[in-house]
């Protein structure tokens, strides 16, 4: 049973994110492991087993860019344990240049306003690229799967970025 | 995870980090990113006229064994010919530096960058 089956919806990156956390919570209440605290051992394992995985595809679900990533697994393409290195040079370029601009924020006169300038520049970049990246995995065309894939690949540089930028938020307003 | 001592010297102080002017004829920039992680490097060669590598300049944002990894090649490449810096491995790379496996992408990417480096010193040779 795939993550999708688990939660009784179609396979498709579309997900209706107003009804996947009501079944996470029903899920997780019918496969707790305090619900087989007077079962067998066996009973329990089973549970505890399940309740991992329940766990584990609510946090796949649920965000856009691991979805998809599992969407192209269940399709033959593991992106997951890749190793290999992407040489898009105006791609990467750009991916320097935000680097930069975050690593010398504290410079700015207002380093705060600075940040989400920042961050909103990079939210609608993410945001074209999973317009993109949805039609292609809707896509019946031959190559859409690796299309689909070297978004994938981009958008993980992306979020590791407004990762960092929350970080650095944090900082920012903490004293 | 415990990094290794000379993982740990690379990334406190870390060798030959910035660039060189990219107009320069004689120099060659690798641009190189690890989707796994997220990390980006840019490494830049310096090579004289008979393809020897002068100098090196990297910049890496990404982790203690990515920083490590392009500080430590750049050291390497220093004075070899473009023909032995592209037989620089991974391998080498991670043996050097006692990469854990869960980091071998960092070392990947290194050899990547000066791969990468050397195609754009060819690609410019042909111009």
């Amino acid at each position: 049973m795939n993550y999708f089956e688990l939660f009784k919806i179609p396979v498709s990156f579309d997900v209706d994110l107003s009804v996947l956390p009501q079944t996470y919570q029903q899920l997780q209440r019918l496969t707790h492991p305090d619900k087989f605290a007077s079962g067998s051992e066996q009973q329990k394992l089973v549970a505890l087993q399940k309740n991992a995985q329940v766990n584990e595809a609510y946090s796949v679900l649920k965000s856009p860019l691991s979805r998809a990533e599992y969407l192209l697994s269940l399709r033959g393409i593991d992106l997951q344990h890749e190793q290999q290195t992407i040489k898009d040079t105006a791609f990467l370029m750009q991916q320097m240049e935000w680097r930069e601009e975050l690593a010398e924020i504290d410079e700015q006169a207002d380093p705060l306003s600075a940040l989400s300038t920042l961050e909103l520049e990079i939210q609608q970049s993410v945001k074209n690229d999973l317009a993109r990246l949805r039609e292609y995995l809707e896509s019946e065309q031959l190559d859409a799967n690796e299309k689909a894939a070297d978004i994938i690949r981009q958008l993980k540089f992306l979020y590791k970025m407004l990762t960092e930028i929350e970080l650095k938020e944090d900082s920012l307003s903490d004293f | 995870m415990a990094y290794s001592e000379k993982v740990i010297d690379h990334y406190e102080n870390p060798r030959n980090v910035g660039g060189f002017d990219k107009n320069d004829p004689s120099v060659a920039t690798g641009m190189v990113g690890a989707p796994a992680c997220g990390d980006v490097m840019k490494l830049q060669l310096k090579i004289d006229a008979d393809g020897i590598i002068e100098d090196a300049k990297f910049k890496t944002y990404g982790c203690g064994s990515a920083i490590a990894s392009s500080s430590l090649v750049t050291e390497w490449v220093k004075g070899k010919s473009i023909d032995e810096a592209t037989a620089i491995s991974n391998m080498d790379i991670a043996e050097e530096l006692a990469l854990p496996p869960v980091k071998i992408h960092c070392s990947i990417l290194a050899e990547d960058a000066i791969k990468a480096a050397v195609e754009d010193y060819k690609s410019r040779q042909t111009k």
